[in-house]
């Protein structure tokens, strides 16, 4: 889990903005210890959205808490997280708070907790600008109203004047982005942040989202579950599952060719509004396998129909997934029986498998979760 | 809100069989309406009628503070109507007493959205499904056991896990046990309340075929309550979109999602992202401007006319009423014409 | 499928390959000390049971040969001004102090938990009435009210039970009652009565068991303050009346021997704390055991 992972855009040399490899954060408690993130390498270049996609304790949020140095003195964690050249990992508080809010910003699932109710829009987002770049009251106000502006608020001038409870839900997560971008950090950090929110206003947040990575080149990590958000905002898509992370790839190769099968079990899964009808959907068997040890082996194996002994029996490399097109590791999975670029996934029978031996496996042993 | 709405009949309604048997749940211009703590009155629901035949399943799809919730408490007696009337398998049950009310309650039962608060973290799996059985007296002594051990195979789960508690379950299993508790004594109406929202895609799926099989065998009539459309489509035969306490619009399944009317309908099937970038990125999305007004001051004339971006000057003023159209439809909008003609809200 | 039995989150401890020093020392001295306090608590029970066996000397028996004398293999913990022995008047003390400690709360307890869960419930006239004389008796403070009381009331041990019992209502109904308002709203309970639960099975079934913890806590805050309270009465003279012992009579008369005889004063003490203290670390211990989500957290 050492490798590098070489994201070169055709063309040009890039550098990353965000550069995290083989990050760890496992957590203590009195009886035992939870692996909440295993081994997580990923790297973010200026002006791109990567999702970062799983269900609930995949570790996915936890990643993000581990990047922006806000997980509790309780967590210990290992590896390198690099923003802009500058190592985050062990720094202390103090170099922390001046990185915060400054080169890397992030906003949160519910805005409401977030926002202090009972100061003004207009005076949380000047706090922000006046920390950081030292602007004077009249200033910082006048780059409030721009800011609010930008993030789509309707009557900036008069909305700074507001508290948070005046604002609805999605206006206030536009006020966090707002507070968020205030310094323009070079990465910006979105855990969930339409899914507290109804579609119809979701999408305006998508929106506002898309629009500031186009106007100032922010690059954003979109920590989400939903693979529609996925489909409309990002450009690239890591998939984590009990804390490891299991595929890699650009948004249209991971939807148009998922290689890992948990990656196929949950785009299966996921509901397609129109035209199906009433139809059986595919489901993952199994349950999310504790995150108490960090066994050796495939952790999706329990719950894979493709899986042999070799899953069982050794932990997969996060590689490229075709060997003969080396040239592309922009796709990356975790499997030792990756599904073939065109291979269809489902119940038919045994797969041949695409880079490694063929394997016959069993269908899939039960449908039925909690057997 | 006390426009007269006509009662919405089942498309059979003519046919024999249904007149001899009520449907299993008919809503008449359902009011709930709270008084606001600072004065005034929050209209929550107002004024909503719909009709589920035996064995049918309707969704009810809105977004947060459409009032699909407070319906689907005031159909089960957990929230007090303040107006209107609730029928059960053709029984007034809207001033019930509460005494009056519990025998009937084997007819009817409610899937929670949040499994880990809707069973009682002291009680055994086992003792939670019990309850409705033995409250109703449909079992006695081992034949209990029996029936909750039948009814956990029947939701996919093993006998042995009568004996454990909540917390030792996951999310996707502890709601099959609500679904089995719902179901443990027959019911002819189940009102699931968002039962897949709180859980994770994979399980949300296991879920929804579990429901699906369910009402396939059994034949229960489902109110299915849900902001998720694509989850909707899986079970309903018909849907009825809420908005501000309203229905805006009743359709039979496909042909919602086919040809929706309304324009707020038409803003939600766009809003919905459809997990396909290809798909979702070429798509025309509707974006509402404004905010959800608020229910205790609902806007006047069409209560959508705030953030329609159709709306013309009959919709500020004129109450639209919710009219039959062709295809057992309904919808209440000026600008959809009396056979159905409907306008792009996208354009 | 073999998927079911990895353990779920919630099962602690089995497959922790690595067990933290620390936490798990953390949480077995949390354990100790509940220990220590069921321990201490159940050695006042049984003193209090048995007094008559295990006390030495009768309590109220004078030697004036052997007036104030210092602790010694005869007398471990010394004799008072009159020569009576301390350890079998403590011994004694405590059976007044377990009396008045568990009557007065149970009494509490029986009064109070009903009202809190009918006012919670019921909500309305029977809320407001409840609300009101609640208020009213929280006006006062606790010893106040049971000094005010037991002044009424007359000065006798069961006067004194009484009057701590009374004065301990309000904060048994207020706790019952919030705890009523709470879970009335949660799900579980909205599908007790889906289920066709009448208001016996929502509130004792449902309402009532999950109330326990909080219930329990405020017993062991309740148990300790009416050994105070005894003992405050008793000392004020309006508690157990001498010759027959208290702990609270002993302090009270320690007072004029403080110098000469500082154990009259300072056994007496010790015993009251010892006894509070082991209710509350025994209540704490409780409260966790009977989560029934598990204490490790």
């Amino acid at each position: 889990m050492t490798e590098a992972v070489h994201e070169t855009a055709p063309g040009a040399v890039r550098e990353p903005v965000l550069s995290v490899r083989d990050l760890s954060v496992s957590f203590r408690s009195d009886t035992r210890t939870v692996h909440a993130v295993d081994g997580v390498s990923y790297d973010l270049f200026p002006g791109e959205v990567l999702a970062v996609v799983g269900e609930s304790g995949c570790g996915k949020s936890v990643t993000s808490m581990a990047v922006m140095g806000l997980l509790p003195p309780t967590a210990r964690i290992g590896g390198s997280i690099r923003l802009g050249g500058r190592e985050l990992a062990g720094a202390s508080e103090k170099e922390l708070q001046k990185v915060r809010g400054k080169d890397i910003a992030m906003i949160f699932q519910e805005p409401m907790t977030s926002l202090n109710p009972v100061l003004t829009i207009g005076r949380q987002i000047g706090e922000v600008l006046r920390r950081h770049q030292g602007l004077s009251r009249k200033e910082a106000r006048a780059r409030a109203v721009e800011l609010l502006d930008l993030v789509g608020i309707p009557a900036p001038q008069r909305r700074v004047e507001e508290y948070p409870h005046q604002l609805s839900g999605g206006m206030r997560q536009r006020v966090m982005i707002a507070i968020a971008v205030a310094c323009d950090p070079s990465v910006l950090i979105a855990d969930e942040p339409t899914t507290a929110l109804d579609v119809t206003v979701q999408a305006g947040i998508l929106e506002v989202l898309q629009s500031l990575r186009e106007r100032l080149g922010t690059a954003i990590v979109l920590v989400t579950h939903d693979l529609g958000v996925v489909a409309d905002a990002a450009d690239r898509v890591l998939v984590m599952y009990a804390g490891r992370t299991v595929e890699q790839a650009p948004v249209h190769d991971l939807f148009g060719s998922a290689r890992h099968p948990y990656t196929r079990g949950l785009l299966g899964a996921v509901l397609r509004p129109g035209g199906e009808g009433k139809r059986r959907l595919p489901e993952i068997p199994g349950l999310v396998p504790s995150l108490d040890s960090q066994p050796d082996a495939c952790t999706f194996a329990p719950r894979c129909g493709r899986a042999d002994e070799t899953c069982t029996g050794g932990r997969p490399g996060f590689r490229s997934i075709d060997p003969k097109a080396g040239a592309d590791a922009r796709h990356r999975a975790a499997c030792w029986h990756p599904y073939g670029a065109d291979e269809r996934s489902g119940t038919e029978g045994p797969a041949t498998t695409g880079a490694t031996d063929a394997v016959t496996t069993a269908a899939r042993p039960d449908q039925e979760a909690g057997k | 809100m006390t426009t007269p709405q006509t009662v919405p009949a089942p498309r059979d309604s003519d046919q024999d069989p249904s007149r001899r048997q009520p449907p299993v749940l008919r809503i008449d211009s359902l009011e709930r309406h709270f008084a606001a703590s600072g004065g005034g009155t929050v209209r929550a629901v107002d004024g909503v009628s719909l009709t589920i035949g035996r064995g049918e399943v309707v969704g009810l799809v809105g977004e947060s503070g459409s009032g699909k919730s407070t319906v689907g408490r005031c159909v089960v007696r957990l929230d007090e109507p303040t107006g209107g009337t609730v029928h059960i398998n053709g029984t007034d049950v809207t001033h019930l007493s509460r005494r009056a009310l519990r025998p009937l309650r084997k007819d009817f039962h409610l899937v929670f959205q949040d499994p880990s608060s809707s069973l009682d973290p002291r009680m055994t799996i086992g003792q939670i499904i019990a309850e409705p059985i033995k409250l109703h007296r449909r079992a006695r002594g081992a034949d209990v056991r029996a029936r909750v051990e039948q009814l956990l195979g029947q939701v996919g789960l093993r006998p042995e896990h009568a004996d454990r508690h909540p917390h030792e379950l996951s999310g996707g299993q502890r709601q099959r046990i609500s679904i089995a508790r719902a179901l443990s004594c027959d019911p002819d109406l189940v009102v699931a309340d968002e039962p897949t929202s709180a859980l994770d895609v994979s399980v949300q799926a296991s879920v929804l075929n579990l429901l699906a099989d369910l009402q396939r065998d059994r034949g229960f009539g489902c109110l299915f309550i849900t902001h998720d459309l694509a989850a909707v489509e899986y079970l309903a035969d018909r849907i009825a979109v809420m908005y501000l306490g309203q229905i805006v619009e009743q359709a039979p399944t496909a042909e919602l999602f086919a040809a929706p009317k309304h324009p707020y309908t038409q803003a939600l099937l766009s809003a919905a992202p459809v997990p396909d970038p290809v798909e979702q990125r070429s798509r025309e999305r509707i974006v509402l401007h404004g905010e959800l007004p608020s229910p205790l001051d609902p806007p006047p004339g069409c209560r959508f006319h705030t953030r329609c971006p159709l709306a013309t000057e009959r919709c500020r003023t004129e109450v639209p009423e919710l009219r039959e159209l062709p295809g057992a439809r309904q919808v209440s909008c000026h600008l959809v014409g009396d056979d159905g003609a409907a306008p792009d809200a996208a354009a | 499928m073999t998927t079911a039995t990895q353990t779920l989150p919630t099962a602690p401890g089995t497959t922790a390959k690595k067990p933290a020093g620390g936490g798990r020392l953390r949480a077995l001295r949390r354990n100790r000390l509940a220990l220590t306090g069921g321990i201490i608590a159940a050695v006042f029970v049984l003193a209090a049971l048995f007094a008559p066996l295990i006390a030495p000397y009768d309590p109220a028996q004078p030697d004036f040969g052997n007036v104030l004398a210092e602790p010694s293999w005869a007398h471990w913990l010394g004799t008072d001004d009159l020569g009576r022995d301390q350890l079998s008047r403590i011994v004694y003390g405590a059976r007044a102090s377990m009396q008045v400690g568990l009557v007065a709360v149970v009494l509490a307890f029986v009064i109070g938990v009903p009202l809190g869960l009918l006012a919670g419930y019921y909500g309305r006239l029977t809320d407001s009435a409840v609300s009101r004389l609640t208020d009213t008796m929280l006006a006062f403070p606790f010893l106040v009210l049971a000094v005010g009381l037991a002044a009424i009331l007359g000065p006798s041990l069961t006067n004194a039970t009484i009057a701590i019992g009374i004065s301990q209502i309000p904060a048994v109904i207020r706790i019952t009652r919030a705890e009523t308002l709470r879970l009335k709203h949660v799900d579980y309970v909205g599908a007790a009565i889906v289920n066709g639960g009448g208001d016996g099975t929502v509130l004792f079934r449902h309402i009532l068991p999950n109330a326990t913890s909080a219930l329990i806590v405020q017993a062991t805050v309740g148990i300790p303050a009416a050994i105070i309270g005894e003992a405050l009465l008793s000392f004020l003279g309006l508690g157990v009346q001498p010759p027959a012992p208290s702990l609270g009579v002993m302090l009270s008369g320690a007072q004029s021997f403080l110098a000469p005889a500082p154990w009259l004063a300072v056994f007496p003490g010790l015993a009251i704390v010892a006894a509070t203290l082991a209710f509350n670390l025994l209540g704490d211990g409780l409260r966790d055991v009977l989560d029934p989500r598990g204490g490790t957290r």
